[in-house]
């Protein structure tokens, strides 16, 4: 079998399960940038171990591989009888980890907002939550699209270790694939490529962002 | 009363958990420096093509950044398994697994060097040069040297994410820690008990790494 | 668009300042301030640099918190209130009305990056005061024409030079109408072509009747502007007195050797 006839043959499962990581990854990505928002919040309390358990929150999703996250929220759960399907179990366990690192990128937009411009806003009388309002966060976000658009690629690609607990993903479809069609190197390829052209673009993307935001 | 027993149960399986685990940790170690080794020559020879003046080896390099960047590592290690066995050529899984993370890092560590160089102080450079030295020469006696500083922060976060991603080479069956641990899974079912350890590990682990990483940095910084 | 002075009497001070003390840690910066300033004076502080001028500044709008004393302006007490024998910071929205009243410009300037220069101008009396845009959009222009820059109200601050940026800064102020206007170096930060105009802004200001309270080295312009000169040095004032007193008549050896070492340069 050709490449071109292997695809053919396969496309439309590839394309299916593309969708699905498509899918995934966003809804990990809308996890991940509402709980990384109060978790940034969280981090900037005045109450010291709300930060504390803040930061611990952070450092146990970076600290530890997605694939012991997922394995624990796919398997370890059902130990205490909570039963997540492993696409739902993929979902929140790659939101969880990418909040940790999008509560940093929350954290690091509004730290760097220059000083000069908290005290300018408060010498036209401006209250703390009107500064950050109209002044401070219009600007953090400029400052935080770069980085989120990172932290969605590597979203994108994480999907993949979700096949690792059996997650109807490209992965998971190339492995069936193979198993089928007994080409596993030109399948893995396929896929590979199929992960390139989703990924490509938004890289891209990302690499303008940053270059406008640097001038 | 079930419960009793239960976690009595699990007590008595903890130091075998702990040996079990812990020679995975230590393969996870392993894996995760010889990874490291391979990325660092390769990134660094990838970082001074990107910074050449030879359209095509800039071309090249930037191609091979693209390909590795934008696939995911797991992907790239089946590709790479199935590609070697295509050529004939038997790897253990291991050696395959390093040659996949080295080649994946490679292309992480060069954006890391290649910004590093470009960070330090263009006046130097300049300076360099105007003294008469070649611009080979300068980049290796006053760029390089500072680069390396810059850098270090960068290598650092590379190797705890490293370190994080060999637990993919558990899919192709290489004994580290992800691994032993599905297996000690399906052989006892202490699920909970065994994955909280293994998350301490990798905690303690990444830890341990950050340390070394902060540690180099201030050493470096302190020399002058 | 002439300047109209605020509503008080023309005996008291607008702003008095007893026995201010101010430490960072435990460095002392501010070691016992006694200053008043009349409606409608213009106070110019001038000094060698850590004398503490631009701190005394940052009181007097609360940017920085006083380890000691007091600071009225408009007879209200800044920053603070006093609840039977004890002193209570004020709660932030009490805090901010204060600041509105007191115009601050800054030596980096510190204009909205996201905003258009109008947009900078309207900010505060849209969003702190209330008012109505249109009126607040025409406000903005006159004043925006007043500092000289007509047709630049779709700028952004970093398509500006220096000196623009920093008139954009005082019409910003302004607009807010308030009853004092503080100057914290103004033009240090200006390419020395981009001073002037910057300083005919201040000068044009000042004849309209504004109180100033301005730190700047700028001595040729702190002699023709001010009625009152501050000269301080170490957290202290050294000399205070009338421009000619200062700068032409000191009997003070500190002050003099300081204006020996700036004239110098």
């Amino acid at each position: 079998m050709t490449y071109y006839e292997l695809w053919q043959a396969c496309r439309e499962e590839l394309l299916a399960a593309a969708w699905s990581t498509l899918q995934l990854a966003l809804g990990a990505l809308a996890i991940g940038l509402a709980v990384g928002l109060l978790v940034a919040l969280l981090r900037m309390s005045r109450a010291r171990h709300v930060r504390r358990l803040a930061t611990a929150y952070v450092e146990l999703f970076r600290g530890t591989p997605a694939l012991v996250q997922l394995f624990i929220l796919y398997f370890g759960l059902t130990a205490v009888g909570i039963e997540f399907s492993s696409f739902q179990a993929a979902m929140i366990g790659l939101g969880l980890n990418a909040s940790a690192y999008l509560s940093e990128v929350y954290r690091a937009g509004i730290e760097a907002v220059p000083k000069g411009q908290y005290e300018a806003a408060q010498t036209i009388g401006m209250t703390r939550f009107k500064t950050m309002r109209w002044v401070v966060l219009p600007q953090a976000i400029r400052v935080v699209l770069a980085p989120i658009g990172n932290v969605a690629i590597s979203l994108l690609k994480d999907t993949s270790v979700a096949s690792l607990i059996a997650t109807p993903d490209l992965m998971l479809r190339a492995q069936d694939l193979s198993s089928v069609y007994f080409m596993p190197l030109e399948t893995y390829l396929i896929v590979g490529a199929m992960y390139f052209v989703l990924c490509f673009p938004l890289s891209l993307a990302v690499r303008m962002l940053e270059r406008k935001t640097s001038r | 009363m079930v419960v009793i027993s239960e976690l009595e149960h699990a007590a008595q399986l903890f130091p075998y958990f702990l040996k079990v685990l812990g020679l995975g940790a230590l393969s996870t170690v392993g894996l995760t420096v010889a990874s490291f080794a391979v990325a660092l020559l390769l990134g660094f020879v990838l970082a001074l093509m990107r910074l050449s003046r030879r359209v095509w080896l800039r071309s090249l390099a930037s191609l091979y950044l693209e390909l590795f960047r934008n696939v995911p590592i797991l992907t790239q290690l089946f590709i790479l398994y199935f590609g070697l066995t295509h050529l004939g050529l038997t790897l253990p899984a291991t050696v395959a697994a390093i040659i996949g993370f080295g080649l994946n890092g490679a292309a992480i560590l060069c954006e890391v060097f290649r910004s590093a160089i470009n960070n330090v102080d263009r006046g130097q450079a300049e300076a360099a040069s105007a003294i008469g030295m070649t611009r080979r020469m300068a980049l290796r006696i006053i760029v390089l040297p500072q680069a390396i500083k810059v850098a270090l922060p960068g290598m650092a976060n590379f190797a705890i994410s490293l370190l994080k991603d060999t637990s993919l080479a558990s899919a192709a069956a290489v004994p580290e820690l992800a691994f032993k641990a599905r297996m000690l899974v399906s052989e006892t079912y202490q699920t909970n008990l065994i994955y909280l350890m293994v998350a301490v590990i990798y905690l303690i682990l990444s830890l341990v790494l950050a340390r070394m990483g902060h540690r180099a940095e201030s050493r470096l910084r302190g020399g002058h | 668009m002439s300047y109209t002075p605020p509503a008080t009497p023309a005996e008291q001070p607008l702003v008095r300042i007893q026995a201010l003390h101010k430490s960072f840690g435990r460095i002392e910066v501010l070691k016992g301030i006694d200053l008043s300033v009349m409606p409608g004076q213009k106070v110019s502080l001038i000094g060698p640099s850590g004398s503490g001028k631009t701190t005394l500044l940052r009181c007097i709008n609360y940017l920085e918190e006083p380890t000691a004393g007091d600071i009225y302006v408009d007879n209200q007490l800044m920053g603070q209130r006093q609840v039977g024998a004890r002193r209570v910071p004020l709660r932030d929205a009490e805090l901010a009305r204060m600041r509105g009243s007191i115009g601050m410009v800054f030596q980096r300037f510190n204009l909205f990056a996201h905003l258009t220069v109008l947009q900078n101008i309207m900010l505060g009396p849209l969003k702190v005061q209330g008012r109505q845009a249109a009126e607040v959009a025409e406000q903005a222009r006159a004043l925006l024409a007043k500092v000289g820059l007509h047709g630049k109200e779709q700028a952004f601050p970093d398509q500006l030079s220096g000196g623009q940026q920093q008139r954009v800064a005082i019409a910003r102020a302004l607009a807010m109408k308030p009853k004092l206007m503080l100057f914290d170096e103004a033009t240090s930060a200006l390419d020395p072509e981009l001073v002037g105009e910057v300083l005919g802004v201040m000068h044009q200001l000042a004849e309209e009747g504004m109180t100033m309270i301005i730190v700047t080295h700028e001595m040729r312009f702190a002699e023709q502007v001010s009625d009152q000169v501050v000269f301080m040095a170490d957290g202290r004032i050294v000399e205070q007195g009338s421009p000619h007193q200062v700068f032409r008549d000191s009997q003070v050896e500190r002050t003099r050797a300081f204006l020996r070492a700036v004239q110098e340069r």
